[in-house]
């Protein structure tokens, strides 16, 4: 019997597509996408048409491509919501500029996300998880593992390297939940950047005051860098280095817990968390939006001609499970081989606090699997409530007894 | 095999000292890249190769040369 040829043409889907019956697992319109075509045409929440590529090799060429510019202001540029186009229209950090100026500012930070730098760090971060588990095990059987454990962690670990005050973690996370939802009304959206764009102005002139130690004083006494730029550099710093920790640690414990011959594995080899750690990195691919990019000049992707000033997603989750690059890609196998996984994007905007977001998840996961050897889930998997429309994919709330 | 860099392209992320620690470095200062070995062994070779891959801003180059 004949095999169907894939459709020469296939039909435009949407952006962003909705997930099937897996929640771990990529928009099912997506992973058929990347099977049929290296790109595909599809149509963002505006109507703007742009150009989707679902395949690993592609996706990291492209992410690796100068001629593919990060720059929001040009024309052409796809924002998958309208308050990412608000934003992107706003003062923006160096993840939304290219190179020469993104290189410049990017620079002033490199310094504080060195590997070394980040191991030193070691001891600080395990004593918090120490203490978070401490605070949450105490005469308690049950808790919620996102709001005691894997939101604070992160949380804790970028107030301590940036200078802000901890206590006021809950104004900065609602900001941060604001501007990463897709759905946000744009009021709340402009209101919740302004308000947090106040604030880091406000301790950023303390700052000039009242130096420290950590990032914002020293962005500060460089005295190259307006308030507005620091600012922006706070904002990034400030949302990346806990939205995306908090998520992955969340989901991945989720994801143990749903593949107990995995966890078993990780059980019985903590040795191998960092290994453990990378493969959840790419089997959960939690920037489910993916990463956006325009054509600065005719490029050919895939056998598609990609003109000038169209838009691009890299789609990060779907690259991550393509079986040319990882066989089996769907299976969550924490010994395989996952070099080159685009979690943390590539390029050279290729994500600053890795080395941090590592560390981080190792302590958390070693920590929490060595301290609670009965870790469950406390409710029906069916109740877990999944963050649909946020930027970063994550759960809700993690219900655990132990 | 000869290992070259260009730090004007190194965007800090570090990969290189994860696939081969003997033979990148970061300088303390901006996080670019160090060359502590420009001839390594041929031992190290998966790992100088994987190092290649992975630098986000194709800042390492490879010249196949006498091994040491």
């Amino acid at each position: 019997m004949a095999t169907a040829a894939p459709a020469a043409h296939p039909a435009p889907a949407t952006h962003p597509a909705p997930r099937g019956t897996c929640p771990f697992a990529p928009p099912p319109a997506y992973q058929q996408a990347r099977e049929d075509t290296p790109v595909t045409r599809v149509t963002l929440w505006d109507g703007t048409p742009c150009w989707l590529v679902t395949r690993h090799q592609e996706a990291r060429a492209l992410l690796a491509d100068p001629r593919f510019s990060a720059d929001a202001t040009r024309p052409g540029f796809p924002f998958l919501s309208a308050a990412a186009r608000h934003l992107g229209a706003g003062k923006t950090s160096f993840i939304r500029m290219d190179d020469p100026e993104h290189h410049r500012l990017r620079r002033m930070l490199t310094g504080d996300f060195t590997i070394r730098r980040t191991a030193a760090l070691r001891p600080a971060v395990q004593q918090a998880a120490d203490r978070l588990l401490d605070a949450m095990t105490a005469d308690r059987t049950g808790a919620d593992l996102v709001a005691e454990f894997a939101l604070p962690l992160p949380s804790l670990v970028i107030c301590l390297l940036l200078g802000v005050p901890y206590q006021d973690h809950e104004f900065f996370q609602r900001c941060s939940r604001t501007l990463l939802r897709r759905d946000s009304p744009i009021e709340e959206v402009v209101a919740a950047q302004d308000e947090l764009t106040a604030y880091l102005d406000a301790l950023t002139d303390r700052k000039r005051t009242e130096p420290d130690d950590a990032i914002l004083s020293r962005l500060v006494a460089r005295g190259e860098l307006s308030t507005e730029d620091i600012g922006a550099m706070g904002r990034l710093l400030l949302i990346a280095g806990h939205e995306t920790t908090a998520n992955m640690t969340a989901l991945s414990v989720l994801a143990l817990l749903r593949h107990p011959d995995q966890l078993a594995h990780l059980r019985a080899h903590p040795e191998a968390t960092p290994a453990a750690v990378e493969e959840l990195l790419r089997w959960l691919s939690i920037v489910q939006t993916g990463v956006t990019r325009v054509a600065t000049e005719d490029v050919e992707i895939g056998g598609v001609l990609i003109r000038a000033g169209e838009g691009v997603v890299c789609q990060i989750n779907t690259a991550n499970r393509d079986g040319r690059r990882y066989p089996d890609g769907d299976a969550l196998d924490l010994t395989r081989d996952t070099r080159q996984h685009l979690a943390f994007g590539f390029g050279v905007h290729q994500c600053l606090g890795q080395p941090l977001a590592r560390l981080e998840l190792e302590i958390a996961l070693d920590t929490l699997l060595r301290r609670l050897p009965g870790l469950r889930l406390a409710v029906p998997f069916e109740e877990i409530r999944f963050r649909h429309e946020m930027t970063v994919y994550g759960v809700e709330t993690l219900p655990v007894t132990w | 095999m000869i290992v070259h860099v260009d730090p004007d392209r190194c965007c800090g992320a570090g990969q290189c000292v994860l696939a081969a620690p003997e033979v990148f470095d970061q300088r303390e200062e901006d996080g670019t890249v160090l060359l502590l070995d420009p001839r390594p062994p041929a031992a190290l070779a998966r790992e100088v190769a994987d190092a290649v891959a992975a630098c986000p801003g194709g800042a390492i180059r490879l010249e196949e040369g006498a091994p040491r």
